[in-house]
């Protein structure tokens, strides 16, 4: 039996509510004709992709959408066969509830792959840079929920000591991962195998959570019939959240992340299981990550139930497939109920994020009191921060203060806010602050860019004045210089020479000009008079 | 009595000729307070401060010819922030200065320009590209919306627009919600 370490803090909730969901065998969504999916470009984080495709083109499912062109960045691919029929903003699942590029996509009902499989990689005879390049192509994002590139994650410089698989699924209702590690338990260990190759790692530890018992049986029996003696599957006890990637490494492995460091400051890194899987699905298949199981669920929600569904479908697609709601205008949120993220509708389509949707009766609002200063919001913090400081300076814009009490550290777990007898939304104000930090370090950077150039203009302006200025004086100088000395060049001369012969000439010919007008006045004058 | 004297005599000269060598040798260039209130001021160099740029303003607090809250861009907190570098008491922004200025973009309609170069020459931040009889437009990353292109333009084709938000540069808003007093006694709270 493994060690393992139990966190300072956090939640052991009453109520996990995960067995509304985990009753059936997950069932795939298939895109009917004429059905629209809204591919939004972005789905995870880092840089925008670049579009690859045009209104009006088919497309087989998998061809590539938008490619990525920065590092940090990640593709989207086609989920199903159809046509692209607008290329527009639509609402998307962000807390923003702003509408984002989002490619239309019109099912024809035939889901075919046409020949877009990329050919697949046998991954020990394969270059490492080469397996990342193929997790690159695929659009591999950390199905976790942070939705950061696999590829450059998994583009180590030196050899990780341990790998960890994520099953935890620490947060209340949401059993996607616990449902996938018991349908995909081999193609889990298949991409774990592949990650250590990659990471060059000899250590893969699996940390599940002891309230998924079906999953651990399934996991070790699969792994039992793979006999690889360097993964490990550990049980970890049920608190919230030990799911944290921050958090589940220290319980796996006794090491804590530092401050503003990742992972790998620790000596491990942290996968989670469905994008293990995601992995295994991009090497050995050549599939990119199009689909992914979610679970529906909620007190509102017919039938509760996992789904594999691909990327692009709306949320009302799944509710349908659930039976639909049971109340009127129920409260639609993304994530478990520690996190949720309120959708606005249920048009906004499923991205790489959702892990979960919970369709619920909508809350009565709770009173927000002022704090009482009582300290349960500091036991409960699984990063052992003080919350309650930062909420007061949060609250005043002492974000320098703020930043003194490591808000970057906070993980937004939501367990301050949930404990806090006084109902205030501690989490917002983090969320507040860190925004506001951020926003003012980019400010400082434009304003330093704007600094620079309106320097160099300057410097550029006064420069043309004064080259100006030199080709002025340096011409007045050569003027003078010349009429000083009164030298002629024989260019000159010959010029001058041709003048004055033209100035003869004219004289010349003015002078004839008034001896013959004179001459045939005389005559005239001289006829006139003998008339007379 | 005498040695003494002499000691802390010579000590005194040679300090003294040190200390004036040093005054010499690494006198700093420029003003280093005008340069540190300079790196607070938004350099958007739109001359609402009434001097020509930033620099010539953060020069002109720290030798105390102007005030701190002459500028309309920065707002209260870059009057703050120079208060606290400088040690004195925050004054109090004029009216037309809002305290939390929205940052603005110029946007030319490209429809109405006529190519005359005017907004060009007048962007301190060389944000406007464009050449003369032909379209011009802003780059709208670089412009610090400092509206100097307004007033040369001799077709009004430009306008300011607030810069426009996506989900990747929306920032989570200041939570607001109404307070409310603990109650009295839980009985109380149901009654009402």
């Amino acid at each position: 039996m493994k060690k393992i370490w139990s966190l300072p803090a956090g939640l052991k909730l009453t109520d996990y509510r995960k067995t509304m969901s985990t009753g059936q065998s997950t069932q795939a969504i298939i895109p009917q004709v004429g059905e629209r999916l809204l591919i939004p470009l972005v789905q995870h984080s880092g840089d925008k992709p670049h579009l690859e495709v045009t209104v009006g083109q088919y497309v087989n499912k998998g061809q590539v959408l938008a490619k990525p062109q920065s590092r940090i960045s990640a593709g989207v691919h086609a989920s199903t066969s159809g046509t692209i029929i607008a290329i527009e903003p639509h609402l998307i699942a962000h807390s923003s509830g702003l509408p984002d590029l989002c490619v239309v996509l019109e099912a024809d009902g035939l889901d075919n792959w046409g020949s877009t499989r990329l050919p697949a990689l046998d991954y020990q005879h394969t270059e490492i840079s080469t397996l990342v390049q193929r997790v690159r192509d695929c659009g591999v994002v950390g199905l976790g929920g942070a939705v950061f590139p696999t590829d450059v994650k998994l583009n180590v410089r030196q050899p990780v000591p341990t790998l960890i698989l994520n099953g935890a699924e620490c947060e209340p209702y949401i059993t996607c991962d616990d449902r996938l590690m018991r349908e995909q338990a081999e193609e889990i260990i298949a991409g774990a195998q592949i990650i250590l190759h990659m990471v060059q790692s000899n250590s893969c530890l699996i940390g599940i959570e002891d309230n998924k018992p079906e999953a651990i049986t399934v996991m070790q029996q699969t792994l039992t019939a793979t006999n690889d003696p360097r993964i490990e599957i550990v049980t970890i006890p049920t608190i919230y959240p030990s799911g944290g990637k921050k958090q589940i490494t220290y319980i796996l492995t006794g090491k804590e992340v530092p401050s503003s460091g990742r992972s790998s400051d620790a000596g491990a890194m942290c996968v989670n299981v469905g994008t293990a899987r995601a992995v295994y699905r991009a090497v050995n298949l050549g599939e990119p990550l199009i689909n992914r199981y979610v679970t529906v669920s909620g007190e509102a929600i017919k039938q509760a139930g996992n789904f594999e569904v691909p990327f692009g479908l709306p949320m009302q697609r799944l509710i349908d497939a659930a039976q639909g709601a049971t109340i009127p205008n129920p409260l639609l949120t993304m994530g478990g109920s520690m996190m949720p993220l309120p959708l606005a509708s249920t048009a906004i389509p499923v991205v790489k994020a959702t892990n979960c949707i919970l369709i619920r009766p909508q809350p009565t609002p709770e009173r927000v009191m002022p704090c009482i200063r009582c300290g349960r919001c500091a036991e409960v913090c699984p990063v052992s921060l003080l919350p309650q400081q930062m909420y007061w300076h949060a609250r005043a814009k002492e974000f320098d203060q703020v930043e003194k009490y490591h808000v970057f550290d906070c993980i937004e777990c939501g367990c301050c806010s949930y404990v806090c007898p006084s109902h205030i939304p501690l989490v917002d104000y983090y969320r507040f602050a860190k925004d506001e930090i951020n926003n003012q370090r980019d400010m400082r950077q434009k304003a330093e860019i704007a600094r620079e150039r309106h320097e160099f203009r300057q410097e550029r302006l006064d420069r043309a004045q004064r080259e100006k200025a030199e080709k002025l004086a340096k011409h007045k100088t050569a003027l003078k210089d010349k009429e000083a000395s009164g030298e002629s060049t024989p260019e000159q001369d010959a010029k001058k020479a041709a003048i004055q012969a033209a100035l003869e000439r004219a004289k010349a010919k003015k002078a004839q000009q008034a001896q013959t007008e004179t001459s045939t006045s005389d005559a005239n004058s001289a006829s006139t008079e003998g008339k007379a | 009595m005498i040695s003494a004297i002499i000691i802390i005599g010579t000590l005194a000269a040679i300090l003294g000729l040190l200390l004036g060598f040093a005054a010499i040798q690494f006198k700093v260039e420029g003003d280093p307070l005008a340069e540190k209130i300079d790196k607070l001021l938004p350099q958007t160099q739109c001359g609402q401060c009434t001097f020509p740029g930033c620099r010539p303003y953060a020069e002109a607090i720290a030798k105390g010819e102007a005030n701190i809250n002459q500028c309309p861009p920065g707002g209260e907190d870059t009057m703050k922030a120079i208060a606290e570098l400088l040690g004195v008491e925050p004054q109090p922004l004029g009216e037309e200065h809002a305290a939390n200025p929205i940052p603005l973009v110029a946007i030319i309609d490209e429809s109405t320009c006529i190519g005359c170069t005017l907004c060009i020459k007048a962007c301190p931040v060389d944000a406007i590209v464009g050449a003369s009889k032909l379209m011009h437009t802003v780059i709208e990353s670089e412009c610090t919306g400092c509206k100097l292109c307004l007033p040369p333009c001799p077709v009004d084709c430009i306008t300011m627009e607030p810069q426009s938000v996506e989900p990747s540069t929306w920032k989570w808003p200041y939570p607001v919600y109404e307070l409310h007093p603990a109650p009295a006694n839980p009985t109380q709270e149901q009654a009402a």
